[in-house]
């Protein structure tokens, strides 16, 4: 229990450590992550697999499912962006500006994270209803339109941003900013030139979670999307769809994409980690 | 650029930082600041740059009150402890910064910013590094990026906070004699604050000694050094021992002898005598101060002593020649050639 | 005048800060923003909970459907959370204490259910025990169901809650690192006396910290459960289940009273969250709150 066997000269699975437990805790931690996360995702790897290139490739390319993802991606990819823009600025205020209520607000940013999806999506959809209170102030509709889908991604996507910038706009100095206003910058020179450029790593980072985040959202959306094909509905309710109609081929596709996706966003958001880590030394 | 410190005083949520301070700088000469920790040396240089404002008092550029400048317009330059540089900015971007940030009226164009970014970074011995990034670079090397960025913008002064702070003794060394070698050749007026007095001493045309918030004395090392005006600069600068004695007829006592110091000029009354460990002699007869050695090392070409004078535990330090035989115990007779009373 | 207000606009904005206008109208913009994304939709669940009264509010509760919903979410959540925590030590244990080959490809591991949507989680044990699989009609014949039924709901919980306590636990215990075990084994105490005496004691509170995040998903999750759940009324449903049927059916009065109590427990869990960090931040790990 304290060590494993060296297996051969010089390989060793771990270094030496008089701290007994590693064989049981990592044991367990492989067996149930096996359990219950990998052998289920390879199982669907292998499903998609069984198709062969030429079925995987019709059923991706069927018009609604290209219909869906396209949903999908671009509402998404609006709601990751505005989520940027606002999620900086509330990180902003909020690590740099005093005023009353600030750690109430701090707190309410984390509510998507604590609020469940589907009482999100209905509490959503009550208030930008055509007659909801928000809603009936607008000409055009919001809920039951693709406008709705990137509303209920705002929501759910906001806290990925904050909580990501936040803590490297701590970080940077107050000597920094003041060793620029000295050279002669203005205060606007020095917010674009010197502290949003050293914030685009997070600033990268939180945008590529917000968008994941979005793409696979599914109980906050439905609610508020009107679910029509081709206009709103999104990839995740037409697996869903897929299912309930036993239809396992299908379903299988569209979620092999997302995956493809998803884990290409997760591979960049570790690159982008990486590489600032290294160019600029944050975090160290 | 000549600078007027006027009466200046600065309070931070009531704790006064700084009390009525007032000093010229002249043009061009390499002034330090020096005290001891929370005396007040950063929150001056930072009224000098306009990155603090003065709660009373006044801070004129030449003739110009400063007060009516932002940081912006005051054109100083200004080198932090731990550098501030731009991390995601490559060296010659961050040397070249202040110069591109000028509205587009006033500002060169390109090729003569890089050229003049590349001549700065020639002059602090970085030429090649050009494109790394700060964190590519060495706490030295930083620093002097630091510092040919704040030149890039001809800066009417420069204004230091501990520039050597956080650099090991060694590269503190030679980057000190490669300042004083820069302000020569260029001739910026600067104030360079530091509470290191050897690097004081070594470096600044005048010395600036703080303490509390208040000036204690300001004046070229050898007289800051020679003729401390305070008992506070005496123990600041440089070693020193510390005596109380009295002064009567004209001579100074000690333990109800005179120990063979005339003092004709000094009011009668008590004192403290003020001496350093190496102004003093040995000698032989009565008249004389003598103790008995507690302590003795060895401090690089001379032995440094500790020696408790009369009954009531008073020590001083003095030194003696390395091969001097004085030991544990021994009894010592000296007296101080150099000294002042306060 | 003119420069004795200029003068004393200065004295009270500093050269790194923005001016008052602009840090009033910045404060007001992200309120209004956070007043229309988050706290109006919370609001409204408590507004259209009551809107038929306080007397249809608890009768909605107490209906009996409602009442089995409540009653299999706390199950679900029984069973999920004490798992991912165990799940969580241990992997934090094994992370953290020692040095091993691949230990950065399994953190990253560990956030992957993270990045993938709730539909595809319960998906998957759709693929590995439903009607096409080999997995599912085999367990069939002992008389076990997995789909539609509770293992299935619980399969599909822990695997959407499975990182929380992990990664809560992962950058804090390899912070503390082990010096801690390390004395208390030179000074003679065994392996589980260590980690009960002297590692649980200093991961409390970040553990605590985990258990309520996991437990607030857990309690909430809709996609993944729906996917398993079949939906049978009474049976298989859980509140977010119960509360999508409810709305569906336009029965709106009573889906939002049920909402309100996730909504009561994201409140809850927000203020010991807030609380937690307040008074133990520094025995919370610094990086990565979701
Ligand atoms: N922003 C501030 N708010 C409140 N008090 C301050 C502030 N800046 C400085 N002080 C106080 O003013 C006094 C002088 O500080 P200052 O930084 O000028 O000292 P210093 O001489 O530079 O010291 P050191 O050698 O440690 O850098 C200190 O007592 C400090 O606590
Ligand atoms: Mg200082």
């Amino acid at each position: 229990m304290t060590s494993t066997t060296p297996k051969r000269d010089g390989w060793r699975l771990k270094q030496p450590s008089v701290i007994p437990g590693f064989g049981l805790t990592l044991g367990f931690t492989l067996a149930y992550f096996s359990l219950i996360v990998f052998i289920p995702l390879i199982a669907l790897g292998i499903r998609s697999a069984g198709l062969g290139f030429d079925g995987f490739w019709k059923a991706a390319t069927d018009p609604r499912v290209l219909g869906a993802l396209r949903v999908s991606f671009v509402t998404a990819l609006i709601a990751a962006g505005v989520n940027v823009i606002f999620g900086t600025l509330i990180a902003w205020v909020l690590v740099r500006y005093r005023f009353p209520g600030r750690r109430i607000f701090d707190a309410v940013v984390d509510l998507p994270f604590a609020l469940p999806t589907a009482v999100a999506g209905i509490a959503l959809t009550a208030i930008y209803a055509p007659n909801g209170i928000v809603g009936h102030w607008f000409p055009f509709r919001i809920a039951y339109t693709p406008i709705g889908i990137v509303i209920a991604m705002i929501f759910i996507g906001l806290p990925f941003v904050v909580r990501t910038i936040q803590p490297i706009l701590e970080e940077v100095s107050r000597e920094v900013e003041e060793a620029s206003a000295t050279l002669g910058a203005s205060r606007f020179q020095t917010i674009t030139r010197v502290i949003l450029p050293s914030l685009t790593p997070a600033i990268m980072t939180g945008f590529a979670l917000a968008f994941a985040r979005g793409v696979g959202e599914y109980g906050s959306v439905i609610f508020i999307a009107g679910n029509i094909p081709f206009v709103s509905e999104i990839a995740p309710l037409l697996i869903y769809i897929r299912l309930q109609e036993f239809n396992y081929v299908g379903a299988t596709v569209i979620a092999a994409v997302m995956l493809i996706i998803s884990f290409a966003m997760l591979f960049i958001i570790n690159l982008i980690q990486a590489w600032s880590r290294k160019r600029f030394g944050y975090g160290n | 650029m000549q600078v007027r410190i006027a009466n200046v005083r600065k309070e931070f949520d009531r704790f006064p930082a700084l009390h009525d301070v007032s000093l010229d700088i002249n043009s061009g000469e390499l002034i330090a600041l020096l005290g001891p920790s929370g005396s007040g040396k950063t929150t001056l240089l930072r009224l000098i740059a306009g990155l603090e404002m003065p709660t009373a008092g006044k801070v004129f550029f030449g003739d110009i009150d400063a007060s009516e400048k932002t940081v912006q317009e005051r054109n100083i330059g200004f080198v932090f402890q731990h550098y501030a540089l731009f991390r995601h900015m490559t060296i010659l971007e961050n040397v070249s910064f202040g110069l591109s940030v000028r509205p587009r009226a006033t500002r060169p164009p390109a090729g003569e910013i890089r050229r003049r970014a590349l001549e700065l970074l020639d002059l602090v011995q970085l030429s090649g590094l050009e494109k790394r990034y700060p964190n590519q670079l060495s706490g030295g090397q930083r620093q002097r990026v630091a510092l040919a960025r704040a030149l890039a913008i001809e800066p009417g002064v420069l204004l230091l906070d501990e520039p050597f702070g956080a650099l090991d003794a060694q590269v503190r060394r030679e980057l000190r004699k490669w300042l004083r070698e820069m302000h020569d050749r260029t001739g910026h007026t600067t104030v360079f604050v530091t509470h290191d007095q050897e690097e004081a001493l070594e470096l600044a045309d005048r010395l600036c000694v703080m303490s509390q918030g208040k000036i204690e004395q300001v004046g070229s090392p050898d007289t800051v050094y020679d003729q401390p005006t305070s008992p506070f600069v005496f123990g600041f600068i440089g070693e020193s021992s510390e005596l109380p004695v009295t002064v009567e007829n004209g001579e100074l006592w000690s333990g109800g002898r005179a120990i063979g110091v005339p003092a004709p000029d000094s009011k009668t009354g008590e004192a403290r005598l003020f001496f350093r460990p190496h102004d003093v002699e040995l000698v032989e007869h009565d008249a004389s101060l003598a103790g008995v050695v507690t302590s003795s090392r060895r401090v690089g070409g001379t032995r440094r002593v500790e020696l408790e004078i009369g009954g009531e535990g008073h020590k001083v330090e003095i030194d003696l020649p390395f091969d001097h035989p004085a030991g544990e115990k021994t009894r010592l007779a000296f007296r101080p050639k150099r000294w002042r009373l306060f | 005048m003119a420069t004795k207000i200029r003068h004393l606009h200065r004295h009270h904005t500093s050269p790194v800060s923005e001016s008052r206008t602009v840090q009033v109208i910045a404060i007001f913009l992200c309120l209004l923003f956070m007043a229309l994304f988050l706290i109006l939709p919370l609001w409204s669940v408590f507004i259209e909970a009551f809107a038929k009264g306080v007397g249809a509010y608890f009768s909605a509760l107490a209906n009996k459907d409602a009442q089995s919903a409540i009653r299999l979410t706390l199950l679900v959540a029984a069973v999920a959370v004490p798992l991912n925590v165990v799940f969580g030590v241990c992997a934090s244990w094994a992370i953290a204490k020692f040095e091993f080959k691949g230990k950065a490809l399994l953190i990253t591991l560990i956030d992957l259910p993270f990045s993938v949507s709730p539909i595809i989680s319960g998906m998957v044990y759709v693929l590995l025990f439903g009607a096409g699989s080999f997995l599912g009609p085999w367990l069939k014949s002992y008389g076990i169901e997995v789909l539609f039924a509770l293992p299935g709901i619980i399969l599909a919980t822990i695997f959407v809650t499975f990182p929380f306590v992990a990664r809560e636990l992962i950058p804090l215990m390899q912070d503390q690192g082990t010096g801690d075990e390390e004395a208390a084994l030179s000074l003679g105490a065994n392996g589980w006396q260590t980690f009960w005496r002297v590692t649980v004691p200093n991961i409390r509170w970040g553990l605590l910290y985990g258990v309520l995040l996991c437990n607030a998903r857990a309690m909430g999750e809709f996609g993944a459960v729906a996917v398993v759940s079949g939906r049978i009324r009474g049976q298989t449903t859980t509140i977010p289940l119960q509360v999508e049927i409810l709305y569906n059916e336009y029965n709106g009065a009573a889906a939002f009273a049920l909402a309100s109590l996730l909504a009561m427990l994201a409140l809850l869990t927000l203020v010991l969250k807030s609380f937690l960090e307040w008074r133990f931040g520094d025995e919370l790990a610094a990086t990565g709150r979701h």
